[in-house]
């Protein structure tokens, strides 16, 4: 039995990339449909990017509380109630999973309840009933990658589901990985008076992030008492009955055992690859992901994939790029074949925030690229003071002849909202000169980015 | 609000009036149906009756001047208005016109300074002077520094130094993106020779990068290696520098001057046996077209009329013969002169013109080298071409079209025979060149091309 309609686009997965990839079907005058076995919005929508957002911006009110002391207004620590914090991320994560679920009402992008499996270029199957297409767009995204010795049991050895599911806080917690998640949990958890170790492989946390910018960070977190180690890897874990024992290794060889109620495992994302008829297909997988070529089409002509399960950034908003290229090529307009990668931004929403696009200095040296670099310290906006978050600077990077930027690295208060500015002058080919010579409204932190711009100029003001 | 208060058709073919008396002044209020001044026209002279009202702010073209239809001549607004900004882009668009219709300038002053420069430098004023590709003489040096100025500073944006990126397209400003520009100046080339491929057709650092790898700095009209045909398909490719005078010019020539066409069948024979006589004794072959230049040169001389040019309010009958010659290049065309024809013999021509021709196509000419010609010759002959109609080029006012050589059937005193025919067609403008004038020129050249020693007497 097939349905009646005949689609232009079957998107499998109503996640970032494939509810933005609907709408803008819609948009485009193409006829399409979402099929999403869990809820619309996906991971990140559900799981992931809101729902930490949430806790993020509560732990934050938390943490002020040591203002409102100086205040002279005395808080009982003792009354918090967790399950309240983790109600409101449920909230904001089920008002936006409706929101898309009218979104995509609103377009008239048919919104199909059930477990999709590619059948053919033109086939999806949803328990059962065929619904036929033009072209599929494969957007099923990506789960917590299991490190096998260490499998969730979302009790003592959580993901980061579990982590968002969490409903009590627990006393200790070790967080294995330090990327943007594992970053971000401890700076929920040590807020909310949590024990915390952060474990991390790598020689640094954040280790795709600018060095210096990491190190603030790094500080940050030391003061607040986060044990950070590094260089470190997880041997092995021992489960008790409310407790974990964790077995660690440094770079030197040396063994340690530490103690904890939980262990948070978030090392990485696995792609959505299995049981959705891709082999069957004979769709090519390359290195665990789905092989794409221009346009992120799939080896299977007609049958595109994007999001978490191609080898791009896996982050929300690649993946809703990715989408709407896919769509735009479809729909005939003129795009670029893919997603340009040194115009990514990268967020990370601890405290102070992390923000970035383009070039690392350790990538540039590594390529043999000359560069210059201008920074300009927070404090020298005086927002920053104002407002008691002086600690951070913006970094930019550049062409030291032609001035282009190659990168911008902001670590500090709002640097996930300021790195904007930069990037758009980086991806319209504007010079430093034009952020340097625009009004900035006085008192704002994107001073600071007006400042740094000077810095390249040669006549920063506030320093 | 200031308004321009502008030339009227004051009579059905009516296309440019004289003030001969202005009624009302600068000061003065001016109510709708006022006659504000007396304008001669092709028929007679007309009362001027206003259509706007206010006071008179300034008089912009004053008495014994005469102004084209849609020309503003004052402006009405009200009392103490600041006017500048309408003031300007009248400016603007008086130079403009002055540019492409009788060419403005010899530019010599501020053309000779970019020229001294260096190749990277020539590049960014050749693309300028892609500007002056088809610019008249003018003995007005205000006019040549001002008009000068305003394409210098429309063509070079790299020479000018403006911080904030201009990206949207005003009057001959290029949109590129800040950084493109300043690849572009750092290179030394006319950023307005490259083509953009960013949103909008803004130039991009792939495309100043992408010319520079193209090995532009030869590109001296704004000519971008554009080679493989097929890159051309599907893309939309902003009007610049050659192309974009070319357009101006020829539009308005073919648009302003009163185009008539006289064609005229000519037999060859003689001439190439001329020819072959002269390139044996000289012992080099002499180009078919220096025998053109020559021959129109003595029928010139003959018929000086057609040696002339339109200038609005006169008529110039130019000193001396100078012919330009269309020669195509990779993406355009450009008219080459050689000066005072009627002067020089035929070898003289040859040589000069085998000298203009190689700078033409190495892009290397210089403006006066390509400006003035008070004729032009256009020869299609070797693309197969049996007639054709050119476009006049100004500031001559006419220009001959030759067609290919081919031997046809004719008819000589009731016997049929074969001979070696030519075809050529006279486009002439009729505001200078009436028809039986044109004829008579057409006759003359036909009489001298056909027995070559008609050039002698």
């Amino acid at each position: 039995m097939s349905n009646e309609k005949n689609y232009d686009l079957v998107i499998l997965g109503a996640g970032p990339a494939g509810y933005v990839a609907g709408i803008r079907a819609a948009q485009l005058g193409l006829k399409a449909c979402v099929i999403e076995k869990d809820r619309p919005g996906g991971v990140c929508l559900n799981i992931g990017c809101i729902p930490s957002k949430s806790l993020i911006n509560q732990a934050n009110i938390y943490r002020s509380i040591s203002r409102l002391e100086y205040m002279g207004i005395s808080v009982d620590t003792g009354n918090l109630d967790y399950g309240k914090v983790f109600e409101k991320s449920r909230k904001a994560a089920d008002t936006l999973s409706r929101g898309v679920r009218y979104l995509l009402k609103k377009n008239k992008v048919d919104l199909l309840e059930g477990t999709g499996k590619l059948k053919d270029a033109h086939t999806v199957s949803v328990d059962g009933t065929d619904i036929v297409g033009k072209n599929i767009l494969l957007a099923t995204g990506s789960r917590p990658k299991v490190i096998p010795g260490f499998e969730f049991d979302e009790r003592l050895v959580l993901s980061s589901t579990g982590g968002l599911m969490m409903e009590e806080l627990p006393k200790s917690m070790l967080i294995l990985g330090a990327g943007a998640i594992g970053v971000e949990f401890a700076h929920i958890l040590n807020s909310f008076g949590v024990d915390v170790t952060l474990i991390e492989m790598m020689d640094s946390i954040l280790p795709l992030e600018d060095r210096e910018t990491v190190k603030v960070l790094a500080k940050s977190f030391r003061k607040r008492g986060i044990k950070i180690l590094t260089s470190t890897r997880a041997v092995s874990l021992e489960k008790k009955e409310s407790s974990v024992i964790l077995t660690i290794e440094n770079s030197e060889g040396s063994k340690e055992k530490l103690k904890a109620d939980k262990l948070l495992v978030v090392v990485g994302r696995s792609p959505n690859i299995e049981e959705i008829g891709l082999e069957e297909a004979g769709i090519e997988i390359e290195g665990g992901f789905v092989k794409v070529g221009d346009y992120y089409e799939t080896s299977l002509k007609g049958v595109f994939a994007v999001g978490d399960i191609v080898k791009t950034p896996l982050l929300a908003h690649v993946a809703s790029k990715e989408g709407e290229i896919v769509v735009e090529h479809l729909a005939g307009l003129s795009t670029p074949a893919k997603v340009d990668t040194l115009k990514i931004p990268s967020a990370v929403y601890c405290e102070p925030q992390v923000a970035s696009f383009g070039y690392t200095e350790e990538k540039l040296k590594g390529e043999g690229i000359n560069y210059a670099k201008a920074a300009f310290p927070y404090r020298g906006a005086g927002k920053s003071v104002a407002i008691e978050e002086p600690d951070g600077f913006v970094k930019v990077l550049y062409d030291p002849e032609i001035k282009e930027i190659l990168g911008a690295h902001i670590v500090g208060a709002e640097a996930t909202e300021l790195i904007h500015e930069v990037l758009l002058a980086e991806t319209a080919e504007l010079l430093p000169e034009d952020i340097a010579t625009m009004i900035h409204a006085h008192p704002t932190l994107s001073e600071a980015v007006m400042e740094a711009m000077r810095a390249v100029e040669g006549w920063a003001i506030h320093i | 609000m200031a308004e321009k208060i502008q030339m009227l058709a004051l009579s059905p073919t009516m296309e440019r009036g004289r003030i001969v008396k202005w009624l009302k002044g600068e000061g003065d209020e001016i109510a709708s149906g006022d006659v504000i001044c007396e304008v001669e026209t092709d028929k007679a002279t007309m009362e001027y009756e206003s259509i706007n009202e206010g006071t008179i702010l300034k008089i912009i073209v004053g008495e014994g001047k005469d102004a084209a239809i849609g020309d503003t001549i004052a402006i009405v607004g009200e009392k103490g208005e600041d006017i500048s900004g309408v003031l300007a882009e009248i400016e603007r668009g008086r130079e403009k016109e002055k540019m492409a219709v009788e060419g403005g300038s010899r530019e010599g002053e501020s053309r000779v300074a970019g020229e001294e420069a260096e190749e990277a430098k020539a590049t960014a004023t050749a693309g300028v002077s892609a500007g002056e590709l088809f610019t008249a003489r003018s003995t007005d040096e205000s006019t040549a520094k001002s008009a000068a100025r305003s394409i210098t500073e429309s063509a070079i944006e790299s020479t000018a130094e403006s911080a904030a990126g201009g990206i949207p397209s005003g009057k001959g400003r290029v949109k590129a993106s800040p950084l493109a520009k300043k690849i572009a100046r750092d290179a030394g080339i006319d950023i307005s020779s490259v083509r953009g491929t960013g949103p909008e057709g803004r130039v991009v650092k792939r495309d100043v990068e992408g010319f520079l790898r193209a090995g532009s700095k030869s590109a001296a009209f704004g000519r971008t290696e554009i080679k493989e045909a097929e890159g051309l398909r599907g893309r939309k490719i902003p009007v610049t520098g050659m192309r974009k005078v070319i357009a101006e010019r020829l539009s308005n020539s073919k648009f302003q001057s009163p185009h008539y066409y006289l064609k005229l069948t000519v037999e060859v024979e003689s001439l190439m046996e001329a020819r072959r006589r002269l390139n044996e004794s000289v012992g080099k072959k002499v180009s078919f077209n220096a025998f053109l230049l020559k021959f129109v040169a003595e029928a010139l001389k003959r018929n000086p009329q057609v040696n002339a040019g339109w200038f609005g309010d006169y008529i110039e009958y130019f000193p001396s013969v100078d012919i330009g010659i269309a020669v195509a290049l990779e993406n355009g065309l450009i008219t080459p002169v050689v000066k005072n024809c009627e002067k020089l013999g035929i070898l003289d021509i040859d040589g000069e013109l085998e000298l203009l021709i190689e700078r033409a196509k190495a892009g290397k000419l210089k403006p006066d080298e390509y400006s003035g010609a008070t004729f032009t010759i256009s020869n299609l002959g070797s693309f197969g071409i049996e007639e054709f109609t050119a476009i006049i080029n100004p500031p001559g006012s006419a220009i001959l079209a030759v067609g290919s050589i081919a031997e046809q059937v004719v008819s000589i005193d009731g016997i049929p025979s074969v001979r070696k025919l030519m075809k050529l067609t006279l486009s002439c403008d009729h505001r200078v060149i009436d028809g039986a004038v044109g004829a008579r020129f057409l006759k003359d050249l036909k009489d001298i091309i056909e027995e070559p020693i008609r050039a002698l007497y």
